[in-house]
């Protein structure tokens, strides 16, 4: 186990790549709240930073990547990062100090647990949201991430996921659909139109969580070699694919939207993720077409037609193209990519049952944990705000602040 | 004196000034407003499918101008706003009771 300098740096590179994405998104659900909710909504993945990044140093590796209890859990042996040092992990990632990868993975937390907000912005208590959040790192992420990556039964199942599709994504989707179902609906959904403030801050916040993409994905392979190449072009491709398919969707119905394409590309990142060191790059391209099909008819069906009011569409984006994902991983790795996983392309089918039954676990998993958390949290301390305080806004009801402040410019 | 009250099409701003300084009207304000009226709204679209904006984005003028004055000043309005398609706008004429110039304290006529 020596360090390997070149493997070392890109993994470094990558953690400050993926904690990027963390106020990319904030961007990105910021500017499609309403005015008066803007700054909390960027606020609700800012803030997961500050608290993803101290509990994970406290006890989220530990838990996580700690030393295997049952296949569900790790120990407490990793405590505040006791043994956790600049010499490489005896199980993980061999070629880099733990330390390393330890802050690699804890980027990984904080932006899963960021993206929840999505369905709840506009309405929940901030205070509530900051207690649901570090109980759903605790109770629900730190357990799957060490179900799929720390050595937890997942893994011995054989199920694919390269960078997080399922750990990340439909994981948090499925939560944000949990919590977005406790909460309710904002108050004059849907019969108010409720425009985006500002669709150039999606744009922004799009383009650096596709920049961030990069180390969350090409990161993935904890080298950077060939591994981490091939995982880089799958992501740019499938993001490309995506982005431009939305944008045709939406012009076939009116015309080519720009939030729409920065949804899709959003999309295709989410698809690839999962897949993006086991398949080929005409591969990616079918994820990124197929996903902005899947999640641009999920979204109409979940908002128009059923009227639930998951705010931000995190379900539709990052929980059903997590399921996508999962699913065209099963189908289309190969090991003329990498011999460690295989799919119905090669004539292992059994690959996509693999891949239903983490989704299936990690998803019921998801839903039914959050759906506990988010009762006990509304039962002590209340998730919504007080009526008033929603038709204020939260900017002025929350954080007493307001994002374009002053009559003079 | 009256306060002529116009709400115009924002692309016609640069003809209405010209048109009001040409019957001798330097002084306005203008603030941008929406509206709705006959004009039926915008249709936009979200990431899956459309909606109506139905208040429009227009601008209001105001200039206070004397009596004798209203029907030129209106006329010269109407020349510079009108495009004949639905979403012109309106006017809206009101008297005003006192005019006073803040720099000076004249008032009345000479501070128009």
């Amino acid at each position: 186990m020596t360090i390997n300098s070149g493997d070392t740096a890109w993994l470094l590179v990558s953690a400050a790549l993926v904690m990027f994405m963390t106020p990319g998104l904030a961007f990105f659900y910021g500017g499609m709240a309403r005015r008066k909710n803007l700054l909390s909504t960027l606020m609700m993945s800012f803030v997961m930073i500050g608290i993803g990044g101290l509990i994970w140093v406290l006890y989220g590796y530990s838990l996580g990547f700690g030393p295997d209890i049952g296949g569900f859990i790790g120990n407490l042996s990793f405590l505040g990062l006791k043994g956790v040092g600049q010499t490489p992990s005896a199980v993980y990632a061999s070629t880099v100090p733990q330390l390393a990868f330890m802050m690699y993975q804890g980027m990984f937390a904080i932006i899963a647990v960021a993206l929840i907000t999505g369905s709840v912005v506009e309405r929940i208590k901030f205070s509530s949201l900051i207690v649901f959040a570090v109980a759903w790192l605790t109770f629900i992420y730190f357990p799957v991430a060490h179900w799929v990556w720390g050595g937890g039964w997942l893994a011995r199942l054989g199920a694919l996921d390269f960078a997080g599709g399922t750990v990340v994504h439909l994981n948090a989707g499925v939560s944000a659909l949990a919590l977005a179902f406790l909460l309710g609906k904002r108050k004059g959904f849907p019969q108010d139109q409720m425009e985006p403030n500002n669709i150039p801050l999606v744009v922004l916040g799009a383009g650096i969580l596709w920049f961030g993409w990069f180390g969350f994905n090409a990161g993935s392979a904890l080298s950077s070699g060939g591994l981490a190449s091939v995982a880089f072009v799958n992501t740019n491709t499938a993001a490309a694919a995506a982005s431009l398919t939305w944008m045709f969707l939406s012009w076939r119905q009116r015309k080519p939207a720009v939030l729409g394409a920065v949804t899709g590309a959003v999309a295709g990142l989410v698809a690839i993720t999962p897949a993006a060191g086991y398949v080929t790059p005409v591969a990616a391209i079918a994820i990124g077409i197929v996903v902005s099909f899947v999640s641009f008819y999920s979204l109409i069906l979940i908002k128009s037609k059923l009227k639930f009011d998951d705010s931000l569409d995190v379900f539709a984006c990052h929980g059903m193209g997590g399921i996508w994902g999962a699913i065209a991983t099963g189908i289309f790795a190969t090991t003329m990519v990498n011999t460690a996983g295989s799919g119905a392309v090669d004539g292992n089918w059994v690959q996509i049952l693999r891949q239903l039954a983490a989704v299936g676990a990690v998803a019921g998993f998801a839903f039914a944990g959050s759906l506990i958390i988010g009762k006990v949290v509304d039962a002590t301390l209340g998730l919504r705000v007080r009526q008033v305080d929603e038709t204020v806004g939260l900017d002025i009801s929350q954080h007493g602040e307001r994002a374009y402040g002053g009559l003079m410019r | 004196m009256k306060k002529i009250e116009a709400i115009i099409r924002e692309e016609r701003l640069e003809a209405v000034k010209k048109s009001l300084e040409d019957v001798g009207y330097m002084g306005i304000t203008v603030t941008e407003v929406v509206g709705r009226g006959h004009q039926k709204g915008l249709v936009l679209q979200w990431r899956a499918g459309e909606y109506r904006v139905d208040l429009l984005p227009k601008l209001k003028i105001e200039v206070v101008v004397m009596d004798e004055d209203v029907s030129k000043v209106s006329s010269s309005i109407i020349t510079a706003a009108r495009t004949g398609e639905m979403g012109d706008g309106k006017i809206f004429i009101i008297p005003v009771e006192n005019v006073i110039r803040i720099r000076t304290g004249e008032d009345g006529i000479n501070a128009v």
